[in-house]
């Protein structure tokens, strides 16, 4: 009983005090800026980084995962109480959540969305469990080649499923590919793209993109907005938050199937937490025997999407912990923290330091349940912070973002880069250029220069080195099938009719 | 109909993608390219500005032949204001301390904004600034002098 012991050995992590007072905060956080529309859990963990230099690594991590679980619950309460969703993958809660709400039933919505996502938080943390430990088994055996393939599958999944058009994607991951280059290559101590700035020979930290695109860039873009309507909050109707028999009837097997959805696309890299519930709740309206009830308070509309986000967001922790590589920006943060800690992350992480790994994953499965307990309770707190006016919030993300950079180096030269890429973020937001791809390649660029060039030295420089060694050509085979099934005309309609 | 190039968004993407490319490409010339076998510091960069000029290439031809105009507004003032603010609180980060440092992002931000109410955003950098004081230096103990340069 391998996996018992591993799990026992992760509760008793977990269940410090200490332990337990970061992933408290850090849920609750986490609850806080998924309530809050205009800032996201990547720009929130990017701004805290420094709250966590001083802390071990295994608390560290616990607070950055309860920040990026617990956005994604607070992202629903805001969908279904103001039809505004706090984050991205709250958009197809929107639907039928605020329409429960409209008939007096925010209760129940509410209730079954988190009792999907914690179904899903549990299934999800069982599945890094049991498939983490084989999964880094693997990934020891893999070289140079292998990685190569990977990043590329990666990065090209993380365009195509990108939202907007799918050729620009795959240009903005080129583009972030390109952004990591500058700084010294490793190989030759030359200094690349640094423009006669001695900073910039480090190269560009990866807060400084963040940041500045997702939280300078996002207030710059927030206010160029006209000033959003008044918005109608269902607090006095929340009324019995107890579903009935019925919805839970109901509710079964799209929480079971939206989990499923969401752990399979969770473990893809480069998918995102909105493309699982846009997908469930497509293939819930599909099943449903009055598919005519989706878009009018349809149970099952709240139920898989949010299970299928919750899903997603807790396995991209598997090929994070297990192979090192980012499934998402978000994770290319928590793979920082490891770094700042001094851990290279790698499936190495697993045996050398197994309380880091099972003391996160227990982690994640109470963190999950405190978000059960606190979030219904806390509903009405949640709706107050709405009324917060934007004028004076953004002020305040400024303020923290730019200590946030100013700390990581302690260099005003990182702040004004950061403001000048608020601004390129905001033109890519005009030109409807999706900066989240562009992430992604920004992190593994570097790594995967460094492992072309180690697998064409060992070919010998001959290139079909990635065609020939089995698991290599298994990631080419499905990075070809990824882009042919996403170039089909029918898929790409129906992609469109998605991401739109 | 017809829309100007200079508010084509797809146009306009291409445009980017391809001056990003093109630029890199001009400027790895100058790094040893090296060979396949032994990549230089200038092979990588070089391949990827290729490839960041033909989807940039496409892009543009997209852009010219669906027609599709850039839907956004943008405010002028918050593209001036918030980058010249976080110039001037790097400023101050090194030559006046925290505490000022802080007043003024807050204050200065906030003018970002058209709804500015001097009072209410005093008040609340005022407020941001305690915080900030509380959490960062007394609470983490970041090396930053509350003032300096005396």
């Amino acid at each position: 009983m391998e996996l018992f012991n591993n799990l026992i050995l992760g509760f008793s992590v977990a269940l410090t005090l200490q332990n337990l007072a970061y992933c408290f905060i850090g849920v609750l956080l986490g609850t806080l800026i998924g309530v809050l529309p205009g800032i996201g859990p990547l720009a929130t963990i990017a701004m805290l980084l420094p709250l966590t230099f001083n802390v071990s690594a295994v608390s560290a991590l616990i607070m950055l995962a309860g920040i990026y679980y617990g956005a994604q619950y607070g992202g629903s309460t805001t969908a279904i109480l103001v039809n505004l969703p706090g984050e991205v993958s709250a958009v197809v809660t929107t639907l039928d959540g605020y329409q429960m709400a409209k008939q007096g039933r925010a209760g129940p919505a509410l209730a079954i969305a988190a009792i999907g996502s914690f179904f899903a938080g549990t299934v999800c943390t069982l599945m890094i469990a049991l498939f983490g430990p084989p999964l880094a088994e693997i990934a020891l055996e893999f070289g140079a080649a292998e990685y190569f393939s990977l990043m590329l599958m990666g990065l090209v999944t993380a365009a195509v499923l990108a939202q907007g058009d799918m050729v620009k994607s795959l240009a903005m991951v080129a583009l972030g590919l390109m952004i990591g280059i500058v700084g010294t290559d490793v190989n030759s101590g030359m200094a690349r793209f640094s423009f006669g700035f001695s900073e910039l020979t480090d190269g560009i930290g990866f807060i400084v993109i963040a940041v500045g695109v997702f939280a300078i860039g996002e207030i710059v873009s927030n206010l160029g907005e006209d000033e959003v309507e008044e918005r109608q909050v269902f607090t006095s109707k929340i009324g019995s938050l107890m579903p009935t028999v019925e919805d839970l009837k109901t509710s079964f097997w799209p929480i079971v199937r939206g989990t499923g959805l969401g752990a399979f696309l969770g473990v893809l890299p480069g998918t995102g937490p909105s493309i699982a519930a846009f997908s469930s709740y497509m293939l819930e309206k599909k099943l449903s025997k009055t598919p005519e009830l989706f878009g009018k308070g349809a149970i099952a509309g709240v139920a898989g999407p949010e299970s299928a986000n919750n899903a997603d967001a807790q396995c991209k922790f598997i090929p994070t912990l297990t192979l090192g590589i980012p499934g998402s920006a978000v994770m290319a943060l928590m793979l920082g923290a490891l770094t700042i800690q001094g851990i290279a992350p790698g499936p190495q992480v697993m045996t050398q330091k197994p309380d880091l790994f099972w003391g996160l994953v227990a982690s994640m499965w109470i963190g999950n349940l405190m978000l059960v307990v606190l979030n219904l309770p806390l509903i009405g707190l949640w709706v107050t912070l709405l009324k917060v006016p934007y004028r004076l919030l953004f002020p305040s993300i400024m303020v923290f973002s730019c200590i946030g950079i100013y700390s990581v180096n302690n260099s005003s030269f990182d702040v004004y880069l950061a403001s000048i890429f608020g601004v390129i973020g905001f033109m890519w937001v005009v030109l409807e250029c999706q900066p989240a791809p562009l992430l992604l390649g920004f992190v593994l660029g570097p790594l995967m220069e460094e492992n072309l060039r180690r697998a064409m030295l060992i070919s010998r420089g001959d290139p079909t080195v990635f065609f020939t060694r089995p698991i290599s050509l298994a990631f080419m085979i499905m990075t070809l099938l990824i882009l042919i099934i996403m170039i089909l005309p029918a898929v790409r309609a129906k992609r469109e009719a998605i991401t739109d | 109909m017809k829309i100007p190039l200079h508010r084509n968004k797809d146009f306009l993407a291409g445009l980017m993608f391809i001056a990003v490319g093109g630029v890199a490409m001009i400027i790895a010339r100058e790094y040893p390219f090296g060979s396949a076998l032994r990549m230089g510091p200038g092979y990588f960069p070089t391949v990827l500005g290729g490839i960041l000029v033909v989807f940039g290439i496409w892009v543009l031809i997209y852009g010219v032949v669906t027609q599709e105009p850039v839907k956004r507004t943008w405010s002028v003032r918050a593209l001036i204001i918030l980058p010249l603010t976080a110039l001037v609180f790097g400023i101050l980060m090194e030559k006046a301390g925290f505490i000022p440092a802080l007043l003024v992002l807050s204050l200065m931000g906030a003018t970002a904004s058209p709804k500015f109410k001097f009072v209410e955003q005093s008040i609340l950098a005022i407020g941001l600034t305690v915080l900030s004081v509380a959490l960062f230096i007394w609470g983490l103990g970041l090396p930053y002098p509350l003032f300096a340069g005396h």
